[in-house]
């Protein structure tokens, strides 16, 4: 069970969009967070890997950066096994970045610019997201 | 300097805006998929927030002639739908109802001081670096790359 959060979650998901407008007005990107980690494995040679090295610093200290600013630390709960982690990572990985995109970047950037290629997967991811959860736990057991 | 710190800053705000709306944690993620058991409606909450915020924001941020510190707006203008984009796109979701994890909400909590993150971080990159190699190996009969195209040692 987590509870539902609708008032924080709006709030929060209000920032992501923030960040997003942010960078496309500051760097003219869009804020695709598999697309800006799959630039990462690039030679670090090129132009690009050293914004997108600092926004993802940014990112992975952002948990740390409350922390010690607030004291808040969000709740973290794990209910699948290390495999599945490993297993449903290396699916992520691969669907994002053969379908140029995930949640951050078909979802919100490429919905808010209308874009019929980011529907069009949004509602994929959605849609076998659902089931494969339908599937594990209600099928399967779980 | 400047791009270097805007970025960071950016990607901080990206990271607390999903710290905040609860989606660095699997289990919320996965109970929003979870329809007919324990169903947590948040994640459409998320995508409310950010895509009002989004739609407004870029449609304001378009008239400017170019980005703050770029020569210009990078943006895809594809409308074609491939069968790269929909198989991909539904591979990504099955890994994500598997691990509840997906890319933005995996980086914010990598400093959390947990062992689970970095479990799905080496995944995550695993299968980024597969799927580069993948369509490496499908695009290269169609277009071979030119000399000049060919990049040193070092590329993934």
């Amino acid at each position: 069970m987590t509870e539902f959060t609708p008032i924080l979650s709006l709030l929060g998901g209000s920032l992501i969009g923030l960040a997003a407008v942010a960078l496309m007005a500051v760097h003219g990107r869009i804020a695709g967070i598999s697309g800006i980690l799959g630039g990462l494995l690039q030679s670090p040679g090129s132009a690009d890997w050293s914004w997108r090295a600092a926004f993802v610093a940014g990112m992975a200290s952002s948990a740390m950066i409350v922390a010690l600013a607030s004291g808040w630390s969000p709740n973290y709960e794990v209910p699948v096994t290390t495999l599945m982690l490993l297993g449903g990572g290396v699916l992520v990985g691969l669907g994002a970045t053969l379908g140029s995109g995930c949640t951050s970047g078909h979802g919100v950037c490429g919905i808010s610019r209308f874009s019929a290629r980011s529907i069009v997967a949004t509602c994929t991811f959605m849609a076998t997201g659902l089931v494969t959860v339908f599937l594990i736990r209600h099928v399967f057991g779980g | 300097m400047l791009k270097l710190l805007t970025a960071f800053a950016i990607g901080l705000l990206f990271g607390i805006g999903i710290l905040i709306s609860g989606m660095a944690n699997p289990a919320k993620v996965l109970n929003f998929f979870d329809l007919f058991g324990t169903w947590d409606p948040s994640l459409a909450f998320v995508m409310g927030g950010a895509l009002t915020v989004s739609v407004i924001g870029y449609r304001l941020i378009f008239r400017m002639k170019k980005p703050l510190l770029a020569q210009s707006f990078s943006l895809l203008t594809r409308s074609d739908l491939d069968s790269r984009l929909i198989g991909g796109s539904a591979i990504f979701g099955i890994g994500w109802g598997i691990s509840g994890i997906c890319p933005g909400g995996l980086l914010p909590a990598l400093s959390l001081g947990r062992i689970e993150p970095i479990y799905a971080l080496v995944g995550v990159l695993v299968g980024i670096a597969g799927a580069k190699l993948l369509t490496k190996t499908l695009d290269r009969p169609a277009a071979a790359p030119s000399p000049n195209q060919i990049k040193g040692a070092g590329n993934a």
